[in-house]
C-alpha cells in the first residue's frame, strides 16, 4: 500500500464514520477526527484535530473523569499516604488496583496503595452533609494504620454538589494530628475528562507538599550536582524501576518518583533536584512548570519506550549535565546495544510491516511509536482519551507516515476504522479489547501492559518486542475459522 | 540486562541483582516506614493480628476499608444487558460508565456495552435535559438499539433530575426521528448512596417490568417468570433454564445475559441474546414469577406479588437443598411430576456428595459476597458438614441477617458460626487472624487476605479479575452444586497436598489415593 493510498483510504473512512451521526453530532465529531502527517503544516495539533472539548453525549466514549485523573492516576500510587475515596462506595471500587502501580511496602501496615479506603456516603449524609463523617474517617484512620504519612481526600460527585467544605476539615484534622491532610476537588463531573483531575491533584501537590510543612524528614538527604526526579512514571508493572536503572547508570541520582512507587518525602525532596525528567507530560506538566517558576528547576520531556527514543533521551538527558555524565551516557548506550540488536534481529522479521492502531491516554499514543517502528513495524492510526492541542502538536513529531488521528475516539468509531483499515494489532484499553479479539485481531491492552511489563527502558523494550510477537504470531488467532468455513 | 533467548518480564526482571541494588538504594529518599524502620512496620503488623487491633477494627463507624459492595448503577447495567438489543444508558458523568464497563470487562472478559450521556459542570448547575436529549438521540443513532435503558449516577441523584420527564421530553424534541414515541426507553433512578450494586439491579429490573407492560394486562398465560438477580455466573442462567425447560413449561426469563457475556469468537456484535422485548412486554401476563434472589429483588417482587398476583415467590437454586426447592415449586406451579432428567442429576450430586464429604466435614470456612449467593452457597457447606465460621457480607439487607443466622442455628457447630452484616473485608482480616478458619470463600479482593493471613482462597464470587473462565461455570442447579463440591473439594486436596509435601518430613502422608 503506497503512501497516497493509505491516506485517502483513512479519509474516506472518517467521511463514511461521519454518516452515522445525527448533524449536530456529526458536525462535532468531525472536528475531532483527521488524517495527521509529519509534514502536517498546521502546527498546533496533529492530523487538525480540535481535543479537550466536552464529549459528544450517548456515544460510548472511552472517556474517564476527573477523580480518575486525581485519585486514580497522580495521587493513588503515592504509597506512604492513604487516599480516601470520599462519596460513594463505587468510585473507589471500581479503581481499586486496576492499574498496576507496583510498589514496595507491607500493605495495611506502611503502604497503603491496593486497598480501598471510602466513606461510603449513604443518604444521611447526602442530606446532612458528609464533613463530620469525613472528619471520623480520619481519626479512624490514624488509630488503625498508624504508619501512614498523609491522607488525602479525593472528591466524588456529590461532595461538590452538596455544599461540603472538604478543605475546613481538612485545616482541623491536619493542625489536629500534625499530620499531611490534602482535600482534592476532584469530582468526577469537573472538566471534561481525566485530564482537569490530574491538573487539580497537581495543584494540591503544589499547595500541601510543598507550600505547606510536610511532617517527615527529609533533612538527611544531602543535595548533589547530579539530582534528579522522575516526573510522570506511574510505576506500571515497574516501568519506573527499569527506567530509574539507566538513569543511576550514567551518574543521575533519582531522589524522586512521581507517583509510581512514591513516599511523600520524595515529593518533599522534588524541589531541590537539578533537573526534572517529564514522562508523561499530559499528567504533570503542571507542576513541572511550577517548579521551573517556583524553584528555578528545568525539565525536560523524555521518552523511554523503543530504543530509538531512548537513546535519544538519554543523549538528551545528559547533556544537561557535566562530561562525566555524558560519558557514562555513551557507556550506557554501548552496553546495552548488542542486547538490543539481538532483541531486534530476533522479533523484527516476525513483525516488519504488521500495521497497528493505538489508541490510550496520556503519553502513550505517541511515546509508543518509536518503540513499534523500532521492530518495523507501522502505526496507521492513533489518538487519546484526554489529550489537549499541545499533545497532539507533539504527536505530529512521532508519526511517521500518513496516520488517521482520531481524538476521544469512541466505541463505534473504532471499531469502524478497524473494520475499514484493518490493521495488524489493536493497541488500546480493557473496555475496547475483547470487542477485536472477537474478530480475530491481535489485542494488547496498552494502560496495564496486559498484565506483563515492565515496557520503558531497554529491559522494557524486550519484553515489549515478546509480548508484540506473543500477540500477533499467536497460533490462537488461526482458529477463529472452523475448518468447514474455510475456501477450497 | 535482558538476554535474548530469556527474556523475562517484571516477575522475574527485578528479582536481579542490578534491580535488586536500585530497589535498595531508592529507600534513603522515602519515607515509608520499612525503608525507615522495619522494626517498627514488624510491630504494627503483629500488632494488626492481635485481639486488641479487632476490637477497634471492628468497632470503626465511618471509614470503609476493602469494601466488598459496589454501587447501584452496576446492577442497573446488568438489567440492561439482560434485554434483547438494549443499551445501557447511564444519566450522569461518563467517567462512572468507563468504571462499569471495565469492572464487568475484566470479569468476564468480555466486551460491556454502556453509555453516558457525560454530564459535565454545566450540567450539574442547569441539570441534565440537554444531555438526555442529545444522548438518547445519538445513541439511538449510531448503536440502534431495539431498547434503551436508562439508569443515573449519583450525580443526577443529587441535583435530582426528573427522568420520566427529560424521556419525554427528548422523544418530543427529536419528533419521531430517531426516538419514535413506542420506542421503548424503560428507567430507573438508581442512586449510588443508597443500597449497593443489588438495589441497583432491582431497580433497575422493576422498571423496565413495569413500564414495559404498562396497559399489557390481558389473558393470564401459563408460563412462568424467572427473574435470575444479580446473577454472574453464565452456566447459573443456562442451568436454570435447563431445569425449567424439563418441565416442559413456557417460561420468560427477564434479564438473561447469558448470550451478551458469553460471545463466541468470529465475528463481534455489539448485542447477542437476552430476553425478547416482546417478552417482556407481556410478561405480566405469565402465570407465576420466581425470582431466584430474594435481596436483589425485594421490591420488584412486591409489584409482582401485590399489583400483578402473580404466583411463585423466591427460589434460590443454589445447593442441594435450594435447587430442591426451586423443582419443587416448578412441580407444583407446573402440576407436573419431576422429570426423570432432574432425578438421575439430583442422584449423581447426592452420590458425588457421599463420595466426598470427609474432606469437607468440619472444615473451617470464611465467605463473604452478596447477599443471595451467601443464603445458597452457606446452606451448601451446611449440606456437606462444613462449618462455615465467618459469614459476611457488606451489602446485607434488612432481614438478612436473622435469615443467616437461623440457618447457622441448624448446624451441630452453631456456637462457632458467625455472621457479620454491613462489614467490610478489613475486618474481615481482623476475624481471620483471631478465629482462623481453614479456606476462604470468596472473590479476587480476598487475594490480599491469602497473602496476609494465609488461608487459602476458593475463587467463588464477584468479581473475579485474576482466575479465568470460572464464570462460565453454573454455581446453581444440582450440576451448579456439584461444581462447588468438586471446587471446594480439589482444593481442599490441594491443600492437604501442600501441607503434606515435605520430603523425609510429612510425606508419608502424601497419599497418591484420596
Amino acid at each position: 500500500m503506497g503512501p497516497e493510498t493509505l491516506e485517502a483510504k483513512q479519509k474516506a473512512a472518517i467521511e463514511e464514520i461521519l454518516k452515522a451521526y445525527p448533524e449536530k453530532a456529526a458536525k462535532n465529531r468531525e472536528k475531532h477526527l483527521g488524517v495527521g502527517s509529519p509534514n502536517d503544516e498546521n502546527q498546533k495539533t496533529c492530523g487538525d484535530v480540535r481535543s479537550n472539548k466536552k464529549t459528544v453525549p450517548g456515544v460510548m466514549s472511552q472517556r474517564g473523569c476527573a477523580y480518575a485523573g486525581s485519585k486514580g492516576v497522580v495521587w493513588g500510587p503515592v504509597k506512604d499516604m492513604i487516599h480516601i475515596s470520599h462519596g460513594p462506595i463505587g468510585c473507589g471500587q471500581y479503581s481499586r488496583a486496576g492499574r498496576r502501580n507496583y510498589y514496595i511496602g507491607v500493605t495495611g501496615v506502611d503502604t497503603f496503595v491496593t486497598m480501598n479506603f471510602s466513606s461510603d456516603f449513604q443518604e444521611n449524609n447526602i442530606v446532612f452533609g458528609g464533613d463530620k463523617k469525613l472528619g471520623k474517617c480520619i481519626d479512624e484512620i490514624e488509630e488503625l494504620f498508624p504508619l501512614n504519612n498523609g491522607i488525602t481526600v479525593q472528591s466524588e460527585c456529590p461532595i461538590g454538589l452538596i455544599g461540603d467544605d472538604i478543605g475546613a476539615v481538612a485545616k482541623t484534622k491536619a493542625k489536629e494530628l500534625d499530620k499531611t491532610i490534602v482535600p482534592v476537588n476532584c469530582e468526577g463531573f469537573r472538566g471534561v475528562s481525566q485530564s482537569l483531575g490530574h491538573h487539580i491533584a497537581n495543584d494540591t501537590v503544589r499547595d500541601y507538599i510543598f507550600d505547606a510543612k510536610v511532617n517527615v524528614n527529609t533533612s538527611d538527604v544531602e543535595v548533589t550536582e547530579y539530582d534528579v526526579a522522575i516526573i510522570g512514571d506511574y510505576n506500571i508493572g515497574g516501568d519506573a524501576w527499569s527506567s530509574r536503572i539507566l538513569l543511576e547508570e550514567m551518574g543521575l541520582r533519582v531522589v524522586a518518583q512521581w507517583s509510581g512507587d512514591a513516599t511523600i518525602k520524595e515529593m518533599a525532596l522534588t524541589p531541590k533536584v537539578k533537573l526534572n525528567l517529564l514522562h508523561c507530560y499530559r499528567s504533570m506538566n503542571y507542576i513541572s512548570r511550577h517548579m521551573e517558576k517556583e524553584y528555578g528547576i528545568p525539565w525536560i520531556e523524555y521518552n523511554f519506550f523503543g530504543p530509538s527514543q531512548t537513546i535519544k533521551s538519554l543523549r538528551k538527558i545528559a547533556a544537561f549535565f557535566d562530561e562525566s555524565v555524558q560519558a557514562k551516557c555513551e557507556e550506557v548506550i554501548a552496553k546495552y546495544q548488542p542486547m538490543i540488536d539481538a532483541v531486534i534481529a530476533k522479533y523484527k522479521p516476525r513483525l516488519e510491516g504488521k500495521t497497528v492502531m493505538l489508541f490510550v491516554g496520556g503519553l502513550r499514543p505517541r511515546h509508543v511509536i518509536g518503540a513499534y517502528e523500532d521492530l518495523g513495524m507501522e502505526v496507521i492510526g492513533t489518538g487519546y482519551e484526554f489529550a489537549h492541542d499541545d499533545d497532539y502538536k507533539r504527536t505530529k513529531e512521532e508519526i511517521f507516515r500518513s496516520t488517521v488521528i482520531y481524538d476521544d475516539v469512541n466505541e463505534y468509531e473504532l471499531e469502524a476504522f478497524v473494520k475499514k483499515l484493518q490493521p495488524d494489532l489493536v493497541a488500546s484499553g480493557i473496555k475496547e479489547k475483547y470487542v477485536f479479539q472477537k474478530m480475530g485481531l491481535p489485542y494488547r491492552q496498552m494502560h496495564s501492559w496486559d498484565y506483563s511489563g515492565p515496557y520503558h527502558g531497554y529491559d522494557g523494550f524486550a519484553i515489549f518486542a515478546q509480548d508484540m510477537d506473543l500477540a500477533i504470531n499467536s497460533p490462537v488467532w488461526a482458529h477463529s475459522k472452523a475448518p468447514w468455513e474455510m475456501e477450497g | 540486562m535482558q538476554e535474548v533467548e530469556k527474556i523475562v518480564n517484571g516477575k522475574d526482571l527485578f528479582k536481579r541483582p542490578e534491580y535488586q541494588e536500585v530497589l535498595a538504594n531508592k529507600k534513603q529518599f522515602e519515607s515509608s516506614m520499612l525503608a525507615i524502620n522495619p522494626a517498627k512496620v514488624e510491630e504494627i503488623a503483629e500488632w494488626t493480628k492481635t485481639w486488641d487491633y479487632r476490637e477497634k477494627n471492628l468497632a470503626r463507624e465511618a471509614i470503609t476499608v476493602n469494601p466488598a459492595k459496589a454501587c447501584q448503577p452496576l446492577g442497573a447495567v446488568m438489567v440492561a444487558l439482560g434485554f434483547e438489543g438494549t443499551m445501557p444508558y447511564v444519566h450522569g458523568s461518563h467517567g462512572c460508565v468507563a468504571y462499569f464497563r471495565s469492572y464487568f470487562t475484566r470479569h468476564f472478559k468480555e466486551p460491556t456495552p454502556c453509555v453516558s450521556d457525560s454530564m459535565t459542570e454545566d450540567a450539574a448547575v442547569f441539570g441534565g435535559l440537554v444531555n438526555m436529549k442529545e444522548g438518547l438521540k445519538n445513541c439511538a443513532a449510531v448503536y440502534k438499539p431495539k431498547m434503551i435503558a436508562v439508569s443515573t449516577t449519583c450525580m443526577a441523584e443529587v441535583i435530582g433530575d426528573d427522568l420520566m420527564a427529560f424521556i419525554l421530553a427528548a422523544k418530543e424534541e427529536d419528533g419521531g426521528e430517531y426516538l419514535p414515541a413506542e420506542y421503548p426507553i424503560p428507567f430507573a433512578h438508581t442512586p449510588s448512596f443508597v443500597g449497593s450494586h443489588i438495589t441497583g439491579y432491582d431497580n433497575m429490573m422493576h422498571g423496565i417490568m413495569s413500564q414495559l407492560t404498562e396497559g399489557n394486562k390481558g389473558e393470564t398465560k401459563q408460563r412462568i417468570n424467572i427473574i435470575p438477580g444479580f446473577e454472574t455466573y453464565i452456566g447459573s442462567l443456562r442451568s436454570v433454564k435447563s431445569i425449567v425447560e424439563a418441565f416442559g413449561t413456557d417460561y420468560i426469563m427477564l434479564g438473561d445475559h447469558s448470550d451478551q457475556w458469553d460471545m463466541p469468537a468470529g465475528n463481534y456484535e455489539m448485542f447477542q441474546g437476552g430476553t425478547k422485548i416482546e417478552d417482556a412486554k407481556d410478561c405480566i401476563n405469565s402465570s407465576a414469577t420466581i425470582s431466584l434472589q430474594k435481596y436483589a429483588t425485594s421490591k420488584t417482587m412486591k409489584m409482582v406479588d401485590k399489583r400483578w398476583k402473580h404466583a411463585g415467590g423466591f427460589s434460590n437454586p443454589i445447593g442441594l437443598k435450594g435447587t430442591d426447592e426451586f423443582v419443587m415449586k416448578l412441580a407444583e406451579l407446573t402440576g407436573t411430576e419431576v422429570p426423570q432428567k432432574l432425578k438421575v442429576e439430583r442422584g449423581r450430586l447426592v452420590d458425588a456428595m457421599q463420595d466426598s464429604y470427609p474432606y469437607m466435614h468440619g472444615k473451617k470456612f470464611a465467605i463473604w459476597g452478596d447477599p443471595d449467593f451467601l443464603i445458597g452457597a452457606v446452606s451448601f457447606l451446611l449440606e456437606m458438614g462444613a462449618e462455615p465460621t465467618h459469614v459476611l457480607c457488606h451489602n446485607a439487607p434488612n432481614g438478612w441477617e436473622a435469615e443467616m443466622r437461623a440457618m447457622l442455628d441448624t448446624s451441630p457447630a452453631k456456637d462457632s458460626l458467625n455472621v457479620w452484616a454491613g462489614k467490610d473485608l478489613w475486618a474481615m482480616r481482623s476475624l481471620l487472624f483471631t478465629e482462623p478458619v481453614d479456606f476462604m470463600i470468596g472473590n479476587s479482593y480476598g487475594k490480599e487476605l491469602m497473602r496476609d493471613t494465609g488461608t487459602p482462597l476458593i475463587y467463588i464470587g464477584f468479581p473475579i479479575f485474576d482466575r479465568h473462565h470460572l464464570h462460565r461455570y453454573s454455581i446453581s442447579g444440582y450440576d451448579g452444586a456439584l461444581n462447588l463440591l468438586t471446587w471446594i473439594t480439589n482444593k481442599v486436596l490441594d491443600q492437604l497436598d501442600e501441607d503434606t509435601k515435605g520430603i523425609a518430613t510429612t510425606d508419608y502422608f502424601f497419599d497418591l489415593v484420596r
